[in-house]
């Protein structure tokens, strides 16, 4: 059974061709890692899952509904995939409850009460429930991150995408952020991510995607990637990064 | 012969002077509130309505920051009714002063909306809001908060603007010093008096401005936009 | 009653749109040029004088335009003088943009950075010798898209002159209103004039913007 399946995808930007025919299916619970240089289309593959990219060519299914932008409201998409972004995105004038909150109540209609029992157990599992009535402005980066998280899971989508989601973050705060989504992957959370924590990826993972020109070049389990990778490309990635 | 000035001649008018500030202020509180919200509508359907609609906005728009604001009285009051639409001489006043301050609120919106993130966007749509409630939830009050000065600025323009509708007997605070000074004939007091009371008027708009910006948009402490 | 043809409503309202243009003019080039002494003397460094033009900047943008023609009207009357509508028209205005121009001159200098300063005086520089070189030029290129956009301002403001019976523009449409009672007409026509003496203005204003936004991307 998958969750996520995505058939021979294809996408351009202009003359720039960034998805070459992509082919990746996702089991339920799946933790999937996407590596890859900077440029070979990893961001692109998951603004396509989520449609803030339209693709050209080729098929996304999740959770059995086909992927058509023209056909789709954003709020049929939100019912299964969640996004985390690199740069956080909470919006600035509301508090930490109300960005978590405000979701379900105008897309999805739940009364304010529900929504706030919701927004805590979020917050709860993201360890900010006591930032609750703060603005992310009062927030450190790794705070604004976790809250950016439990904003997403407030909408219980089926899949989970981040992409880079500690990148824009001090060192010292890449941590909180991973230990949340290591605790996610536990509980049977799909999540697909592309990052540039090769030790998360390889702790964590289920499996590991190399794209490289657009392309998935090689992808397997971590163990065997990262220490018998068979394609040049991916030896040189790796000893490029590690 | 010098200046001789008689303030004590205009006391017989305080009652006159009261009813022209209350006119004054009650059309500046109604159209500031009114031109806002057309402002909000009008700024919104000039990114995401069909062609049409944008030209015509665009053609407002324009021809009310390129037209004296009496001239778009005189328009309004005189004009209308020969289209049988007949209003009187308030209702023309509030017509013409909100139609004014959307004109100008929703150009200077449109930067303030311009100038929001794309991840902020991006965000509101993966959480599957549709783009009158991404407008509505997310866009629109960091936007105001960009603008909020030169908006205050807009908003005391269009109450010295105002003093115009007296040229349209609406019973303001120039229409006051108008009748004033016909009856006793101490024009130069007259005026000097109401123009004191629009600077006051000025200065203490300005201050609203600022202790309501400083409540409304309390989520800038920090320092982020 | 005389009957007036379309021809002969657009004809005078065109003499008329004339003293909208020399008013405009008088106002603007007056007003620039006490704007620019205003502006001269509050970087002259003398407190009192920075304060004192401050408040007149405060005092003409606080007011209303119409309160300012009053006065100018009255005011010289009540002084002794009797000025035409023409003069008063021509005072209030000038002193109106004068206030308006010295501002936005003003914000025009405080916008070049205060690195400038600094990289002047490591120079070697003196203040006369930065302010003429360094300040002012940049100042300058940042000054006209704003002044350009203020110039609408003036000709708009020069309608409210024709409440103390200065027969420009509006004047005349209320004169020919009243002979002709084709409010519509006159007043849409009143509107497309102004509109058509604004616009180009507005454009090139906004285009200077631009290119200036541009020029500082690059
Ligand atoms: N909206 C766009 N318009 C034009 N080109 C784009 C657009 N988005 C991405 N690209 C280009 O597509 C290519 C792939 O971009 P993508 O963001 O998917 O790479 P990536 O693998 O995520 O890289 P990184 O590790 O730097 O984030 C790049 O060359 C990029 O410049
Ligand atoms: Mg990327």
């Amino acid at each position: 059974m998958t969750l996520v399946c995505v058939k021979d995808l294809h996408k351009s930007f202009g003359d720039l061709e960034v998805l070459k025919g992509v082919d990746l299916d996702v089991a339920p619970g799946e933790v999937v890692a996407i590596i890859g240089r900077s440029g070979s289309g990893k961001s692109t593959l998951l603004r396509c899952l989520n449609q803030l990219e339209q693709h050209d060519g080729g098929d996304i299914e999740i959770a059995g509904q086909r992927l058509d932008a023209d056909a789709m409201a954003p709020s049929d998409l939100s019912r299964n995939v969640g996004m985390v972004f690199q740069s956080f995105n909470l919006f600035p004038h509301k508090t930490v409850g109300e960005n978590v909150m405000l979701a379900p109540v105008v897309v999805r209609g739940v009364d304010k009460l529900e929504a706030a029992r919701v927004a805590r157990e979020v917050l709860d599992k993201v360890g900010m429930l006591e930032k609750f009535d703060a603005y992310p402005a009062q927030l450190s980066g790794g705070q604004q991150q976790r809250v950016a998280i439990a904003r997403a899971l407030a909408m219980k989508p089926k899949v989970l995408l981040c992409d880079e989601v500690t990148s824009a973050l001090d060192p010292e705060l890449v941590g909180e952020v991973l230990r949340v989504l290591e605790a996610l992957a536990e509980e049977g959370m799909t999540l697909i991510l592309v990052t540039h924590e090769m030790k998360f990826a390889h702790d964590v993972a289920d499996r590991v995607v190399f794209m490289h020109h657009g392309r998935i070049h090689e992808q397997g389990d971590p163990k065997t990637l990262f220490n018998h990778p068979s394609t040049p490309e991916l030896k040189q990635f790796i000893s490029a990064v590690l | 012969m010098g200046l001789t000035l008689d303030f004590l001649a205009l006391s017989p008018y305080a009652g006159e002077l009261a009813r022209g500030l209350v006119t004054t202020v009650v059309l500046t509180v109604v159209t500031t509130l009114s031109g806002l919200m057309l402002a909000i509508v009008v700024a919104y359907l000039k990114v995401h309505a069909a062609t049409w609609v944008r030209r015509i906005l665009g053609g407002y728009v324009e021809l009310t920051r390129n037209t004296p604001f009496i001239v778009q009285l005189f328009f309004i009051f005189f004009g209308l009714p020969a289209f049988g639409i007949k209003i009187d001489a308030i209702t023309a006043a509030f017509l013409a002063m909100t139609l004014n301050l959307a004109a100008y609120t929703a150009e200077i919106l449109r930067a303030g909306i311009e100038a929001t993130g794309r991840g902020q966007l991006e965000a509101a749509r993966t959480l599957g809001m549709s783009k009158l409630q991404s407008y509505r939830h997310v866009v629109l009050v960091p936007a105001f908060a960009r603008i909020y000065p030169a908006l205050t600025s807009q908003c005391i323009i269009v109450m010295l603007g105002s003093a115009v509708v007296s040229q349209i007997s609406v019973f303001d605070l120039t229409f006051a010093a108008n009748f004033i000074q016909s009856r006793n004939f101490r024009s130069f007091e007259a005026y000097l008096l109401v123009t004191l009371v629009y600077l006051l008027l000025a200065v203490g708009m300005r201050q609203l401005f600022l202790l309501v910006g400083r409540r409304l948009f309390a989520f800038r402490q920090g320092g982020l936009a | 009653m005389i009957e007036f043809t379309l021809w002969d409503i657009v004809r005078n309202l065109l003499l008329a749109a004339r003293w909208t243009i020399v008013l405009s003019l008088i106002a603007f080039i007056g007003g620039a040029s006490l704007g620019l002494l205003f502006t001269v003397l509050r970087l002259s460094g003398n407190r009192l004088l920075k304060v004192m033009i401050g408040i007149y900047v405060d005092v003409f943008q606080g007011t209303p335009l119409l309160m300012q023609l009053f006065l100018a009207y009255f005011g010289t009357a009540a002084l002794g003088f009797n000025v035409s509508a023409w003069a008063a028209a021509s005072i209030a205005l000038t002193l109106f943009t004068s206030a308006f121009l010295c501002d936005i001159w003003r914000g025009c200098l405080e916008a070049v950075p205060r690195g400038q300063w600094h990289a002047s005086r490591v120079l070697g520089m003196d203040y006369l010798q930065t302010m003429r070189h360094v300040i002012l030029p940049q100042a300058l290129r940042l000054s006209v898209p704003p002044t350009v956009g203020f110039s609408v301002q003036v000709i708009k403001g020069t309608a409210l002159a024709s409440v103390i019976g200065f027969v420009e523009l509006t004047k005349a449409g209320t004169m020919l209103n009243n002979a002709t009672f084709a409010p519509f007409t006159i007043f849409a026509l009143v509107a497309l004039i102004y509109f058509a003496l604004c616009y180009p203005l507005s454009r090139y204003s906004r285009y200077l913007e631009r290119r200036l936004y541009d020029a500082g991307m690059r």
